[in-house]
């Protein structure tokens, strides 16, 4: 139906990737602060809960320019990954995985933190008094109980990845077949006299995968309610 | 068997108990805000007493003097609570391995079968926690605790969240757990006549200090 053209598909095909990848890094990441933002009360905990939301609110552009200052080759971060682990992020599709993972950080965090906070505590006191050492108790009872909550975040985060385009382009610029994702592509086919109708191709495939996203992730969120009550 | 001496300050309400016992029940009693599950919760180790030490089974497990705290996972008690606390992302024969596995312990079958025997539990393995009673619940909430293999099990009111029918369906369970498990146990009601069936001994608390210490004919 859709006459999808294999340039169309490497920017299909790249988004996807860029978009797993990211969220697969970032979702050990994420379960670890939410756990903390969830759990701990530590001096600095309100910065640290206003960082992880910045992607939110901050123009792309900038989270885009901090990641190009930090993660390019010149960059504090960037020389050094490049020089000693050969790890070079910028105008790679890496970079655009960092990108993606940064944008859709917070919301990665945000269901997995509330799931996390709704699970019984006298749950995980009853799993000590059975002999289960903390990190038993986390990965027996804690992480089970929130899963479907891990589940939507990582749904939420993926679909969030999968649409970036301000922080990728302006880090990662927009090479077709090494950087160029649906976004940045269709952001260059409007800009191109005759590309409305593969524009509107992968505008359709866009909306395609948000939606299942978000469907997914509001199924997920309803396993969690059932769950928790034992069901 | 089990020595208390500890104190105990929470908001206005302070705690002093001092007990020891060799009892092979003892029976904690007292009104609601006597205390009782504050002490409880300092033998198995989820509270941290101001002062004092408690020993179980000859180990101190707490000695503020020497800055002794083992922490609960490392006591080897058992707690049944009142509201049983069943794992709902597990079925029932899955909430009753789970001490086993937790300690890394082999598995027993015999003593499985005789848990699971005693408790009349066997029709309810594959069931999740949320399609039972609140009495098939509590026998659960028993049968994981013993197989974990503690050597004191801790009853917090066990009893207190069911109705009085299903209270005489749970006693004689709890009767035989106490001629048949062989785990010594601290059993915390407010009910006289629920202490009088199982008690072998009795530390009477109000307001956070022990009144009485002696057999069940102190509950007069």
């Amino acid at each position: 139906m859709l006459d999808i053209s294999p340039a169309e598909w490497t920017a299909i095909l790249l988004s996807l990737r860029v978009a797993v990848i990211a969220t697969l890094v970032a979702t050990p990441f994420g379960i670890a602060l939410a756990w903390l933002l969830a759990r701990k009360d530590f001096w600095g905990k309100p910065v640290l809960d206003a960082v992880v939301h910045l992607p939110l609110v901050l123009p792309p552009v900038v989270t885009g320019y901090l990641l190009l200052l930090t993660f390019g080759r010149r960059g504090l971060v960037g020389g050094f990954l490049a020089d000693h682990l050969g790890i070079v992020f910028a105008f790679r599709w890496t970079g655009a995985a960092l990108a993606c993972g940064v944008m859709s950080f917070p919301l990665l965090v945000r269901p997995i933190r509330l799931s996390i906070e709704a699970i019984d505590r006298r749950l995980e006191q009853a799993a000590e008094t059975l002999g289960a050492a903390p990190y038993k108790v986390f990965f027996t009872v804690t992480l089970p109980l929130a899963l479907p909550g891990v589940l939507a975040g990582m749904v939420l985060g993926f679909a969030k990845a999968i649409g970036e385009f301000g922080a990728t382009i302006t880090f990662v610029s927009n090479i077709p077949g090494e950087t160029q994702t649906i976004s940045s592509a269709i952001y260059s086919l409007i800009q191109t006299p005759d590309g409305d109708a593969a524009a509107g191709r992968l505008v359709i495939v866009s909306i395609v995968l948000a939606l299942g996203a978000l469907i997914s992730a509001e199924w997920f969120a309803r396993r969690a309610t059932a769950r928790l009550h034992g069901n | 068997m089990l020595r208390v001496d500890v104190e105990k300050q929470l908001g206005e309400f302070s705690l002093s108990a001092s007990f020891s016992s060799e009892g092979r029940v003892i029976g904690l009693f007292g009104a609601s805000g006597a205390g009782k599950s504050s002490l409880v919760n300092m033998i198995a180790g989820l509270l941290r007493p101001d002062r004092g030490s408690i020993v179980i089974d000859g180990e101190t497990v707490d000695d503020t003097a020497s800055g002794i705290h083992v922490p609960t996972w490392r006591r080897r008690i058992g707690y049944v609570f009142q509201d049983a606390r069943l794992f709902p992302h597990l079925n029932v024969a899955q909430n009753l391995d789970y001490g086993r596995r937790m300690n890394g312990h082999a598995p027993d079958p015999a003593q499985h079968r005789r848990v699971v025997d005693l408790l009349d539990i066997g029709a309810l393995l594959d069931r999740r926690p949320g399609k039972l009673s609140g009495g098939e619940r509590q026998r659960v909430a028993l049968g994981r605790a013993l197989l974990s293999k503690p050597r004191l099990l801790l009853l917090d009111e066990p009893l207190g969240a069911l109705d009085e029918g299903r209270k005489l369906e749970i006693l004689p369970y709890l009767v035989r757990l106490r001629d048949e498990a062989n785990v010594p146990m601290v059993y915390v009601s407010h009910d006289v006549a629920e202490l009088r069936q199982l008690a072998t001994q009795i530390v009477m608390l109000k307001q956070g200090r022990v009144t009485s210490f002696g057999g069940v004919k102190v509950l007069t």
